[in-house]
């Protein structure tokens, strides 16, 4: 579904991927872990399609398709979703003019007739069920005002609605607590099948108690340095990045001179 | 008798000597000896420069140098089908049009006017209703140190007279249409209006600017509100005129004990254009409401000039006003709150938010608090800013194309204000325009 080679991405003249390879398959589900600042966020970006990050080298295929040239609508009209870390807050733009706008514009690229009303709050609401979303929701303003596990819940519901293929979770688990962390796992597990990817950065082997992921990869100065199955993801949590963040460090600066 | 060519202060004193020997009501000598005084005291003031505290933002050079003159005999006339774009909606009701200030009596519509409820041409009341126009015609829009309303004044010759008797609700709004046309020159109107809204009553308001082309004319308009106690009263000043035109208006509201009046504008047109709000909360326990919405393009100016005076205790005044400014055009927004001495317990808040959609375009927001009163809370805050691309990038990440995330993000700027008016047909009628300004604005093209 997604291959990405030697992906080398730069902002602000600042380096951050540096040579990332990173192949998914539909029906699998990804981990990428990796400390503050090593270019995770980056990385969920560049999928999505933001214009600030820069690729200087390498590739992204998705679906056969070069990705890099794609713009951000119709990445998410060819089934991309990220959900941000840090959702934005949209004042004056209520959810359900919002969602309409976004779960028609989706449906028209794959030729299908738009949602008629009453289908359309019927679908809502049963996503809304699933993510124990208040009823006030769709009134409410994109984002605005939400406790920052709304926020995160109301991505993983937008995600429910939208029915990506390839699904980038950007630590959706932060700053959850326990039981938002259970209604989040239980929106992505609900999501789980053969047709569709999930890419889920994460700093917390927590989330994957719930979340059962088929690889870990650790991610260390925008390059990922080991992969291995879901095991990793308790020795990372035991041990740290310190291992890889000296060595890879003066690898690099070895390299660079 | 060719008309007179008014640019400097002398051609329009000329201008007025031809123009008060018949000018309506010249008759009346309470209103000779006023309309004297206030072309004496122009000739005096002279157009305000940007030395002037007040126009320091706004250069009305344009308007000084242009030359203009009255509007002539021989009235234009106009069919339905011309004005209907200009007739929002479900307005089905009380109208009355003036074509080159003049009044129109073919596209009004007064006949069925509900009981309690007088709405005329200010010419006609100058006949009928004598007293009412004699006791408050120039009581309360001060021409004394604006050269403008003197101007206006010392001019004034048609314009809407609207009576709303003690204890009388209309739901139904008035409108008040002032059509704009091509002439042979350059012309300067000087609507005037008066509306008198007696004690526990209620009324609407629409006062509706157009042009017919692109012209440039000069409109001069002073509207003056007398709201009795415990009334309720909706002012729309929709300005959607010429891009070459000129317009400075005036509304002074006179606010009795517990009255509520909101005022709503929205300016669209216009080369240059002022719009002067000036409420005075007389009565205890009044409140007033100003919201406005402005957009402007190319090289347009738009001033919005706010004076919310409390005069009495109790009282609460609320200003919100939102900007969008594209192109190379300028908008001020300069908000006076004025608390008199006895104005204790006085709320007031004043909140002026701005979008700029180019780099060339400008905005200048000033406040200004001038407080008498020792137990008063009065707030203030102004933003300047323009579309977040965050939100930008999070929409089309979303499946929403460039335009459509920034016409979405534009719209939920302005429903801010429209969300506030509570008349349907005429919210209905400004969202089309904002809507229309959207797309005409060619806000879609220049992206990527
Ligand atoms: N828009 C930007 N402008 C400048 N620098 C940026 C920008 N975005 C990211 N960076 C820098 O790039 C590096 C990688 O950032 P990124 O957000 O990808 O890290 P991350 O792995 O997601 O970290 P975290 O775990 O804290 O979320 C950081 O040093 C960050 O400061
Ligand atoms: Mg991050």
């Amino acid at each position: 579904m997604l291959e990405i080679r030697n992906l080398h991405v730069k902002v602000e003249d600042k380096e951050i991927l540096r040579g990332l390879d990173l192949k998914i398959n539909a029906g699998e589900v990804h981990s990428i872990m990796g400390p503050n600042g090593s270019g995770k966020s980056t990385l969920a970006q560049v999928l999505a399609g933001r214009e600030t990050y820069e690729v200087t080298e390498g590739e992204i295929i998705y679906e056969g398709k070069n990705l890099i040239y794609m713009s951000p609508e119709e990445r998410a009209r060819e089934g991309i979703f990220m959900a941000f870390q840090y959702p934005v807050e949209i004042p004056g733009v209520a959810n359900t003019y919002f969602l309409r706008e976004a779960v028609n514009a989706v449906r028209k690229y794959r030729g299908l007739e738009p949602f008629k009303h009453v289908e359309f709050i019927k679908m809502v609401k049963s996503k809304m069920k699933l993510l124990d979303m208040d009823d006030d929701l769709l009134q409410r303003s994109v984002n605005e005002g939400f406790s920052g596990g709304e926020k995160k819940r109301s991505e993983i519901f937008q995600m429910a609605v939208l029915e990506p293929k390839l699904c980038i979770l950007d630590e959706t688990d932060s700053g959850l607590d326990i039981d938002a962390l259970k209604i989040v796992s239980k929106g992505v597990n609900s999501m789980r099948n053969p047709e569709r990817a999930f890419l889920i950065i994460t700093h917390y082997q927590r989330l994957l108690n719930y979340i059962v992921t088929d690889y870990v990869h650790v991610l260390v100065d925008g390059r990922i340095v080991k992969s291995g199955g879901k095991e990793l993801a308790l020795e990372l949590e035991d041990k740290g990045y310190s291992s890889w963040e000296q060595s890879e460090g003066q690898n690099i600066k070895a390299a660079n001179t | 008798m060719e008309p007179v060519k008014m640019q400097d202060t002398n051609s329009y004193l000329e201008g007025f000597s031809q123009f008060e020997k018949d000018a309506p009501g010249s008759d009346l000598s309470w209103l000779r000896s006023i309309r004297q005084d206030a072309i004496t005291r122009f000739s005096e003031l002279g157009f305000p420069t940007v030395r002037d505290e007040d126009w320091r933002f706004t250069n009305i050079a344009p308007i000084a140098r242009a030359s203009f003159q009255l509007s002539q005999n021989g009235q234009r006339t106009l069919s339905h089908t011309e004005i209907e774009t200009f007739t929002p909606q479900g307005l089905s009701g009380i109208q009355i049009v003036f074509v080159n200030g003049r009044y129109l009596q073919e596209l009004s519509s007064l006949k069925s006017l509900p009981k309690g409820i007088k709405v005329s041409s200010l010419v006609m009341a100058l006949d009928k209703d004598k007293d009412l126009i004699e006791h408050h015609l120039t009581r309360y829009a001060d021409y004394q140190k604006d050269a403008f309303l003197a101007l206006n004044t010392a001019f004034m010759e048609d314009g809407a007279f609207v009576y709303v008797q003690r204890g009388t609700v209309l739901e139904e709004p008035i409108h008040l249409l002032y059509i704009t046309t091509t002439a042979d020159a350059p012309t300067i109107t000087n609507p005037r209006n008066l509306i008198l809204a007696e004690d526990n009553s209620q009324a609407t308001i629409v006062e509706h600017h157009v042009s017919l082309d692109e012209s440039v004319y000069f409109s001069n308009v002073v509207t003056e509100v007398v709201v009795g106690s415990n009334s309720v009263l909706n002012h729309f000043m929709i300005e959607r005129e010429s891009k070459r035109a000129f317009n400075i208006s005036t509304l002074r509201v006179q606010q009795g004990r517990s009255s509520n009046v909101t005022s709503h504008s929205l300016l669209l047109g216009g080369a240059i254009v002022r719009n002067n709000v000036h409420p005075v909360l007389a009565g205890e326990g009044s409140e007033c409401y100003i919201n406005g919405l402005f957009m402007s393009t190319g090289r347009q100016h738009m001033d919005n000039y706010m004076k919310v005076e409390h005069a009495s205790p109790h009282c609460d005044s609320r200003q919100l006003y939102k900007g969008v400014l594209d192109g190379k055009s300028r908008g001020v927004f300069h908000g006076r709150i004025i608390v008199h001495k006895d104005a204790q317990k006085t709320d007031a808040k004043q909140t002026n938010r701005n979008l700029l959609l180019s780099d060339e375009a400008k905005i200048d927001t000033k406040p200004q608090l001038e407080i008498y009163a020792d137990d008063v809370k009065c707030t203030h805050g102004a933003t300047i800013g323009q579309l977040d691309e965050n939100a930008i990038f999070y929409l089309r990440s979303r499946g929403m194309t460039l335009d459509s995330a920034r016409a979405l993000l534009l719209f939920a700027f302005t429903s801010e204000i429209l969300e506030h008016i509570k008349v349907d047909p005429i919210r209905n009628y400004l969202e089309s325009l904002v809507t229309d300004w959207f797309v005409q604005g060619k806000l879609f093209d220049r992206t990527q």
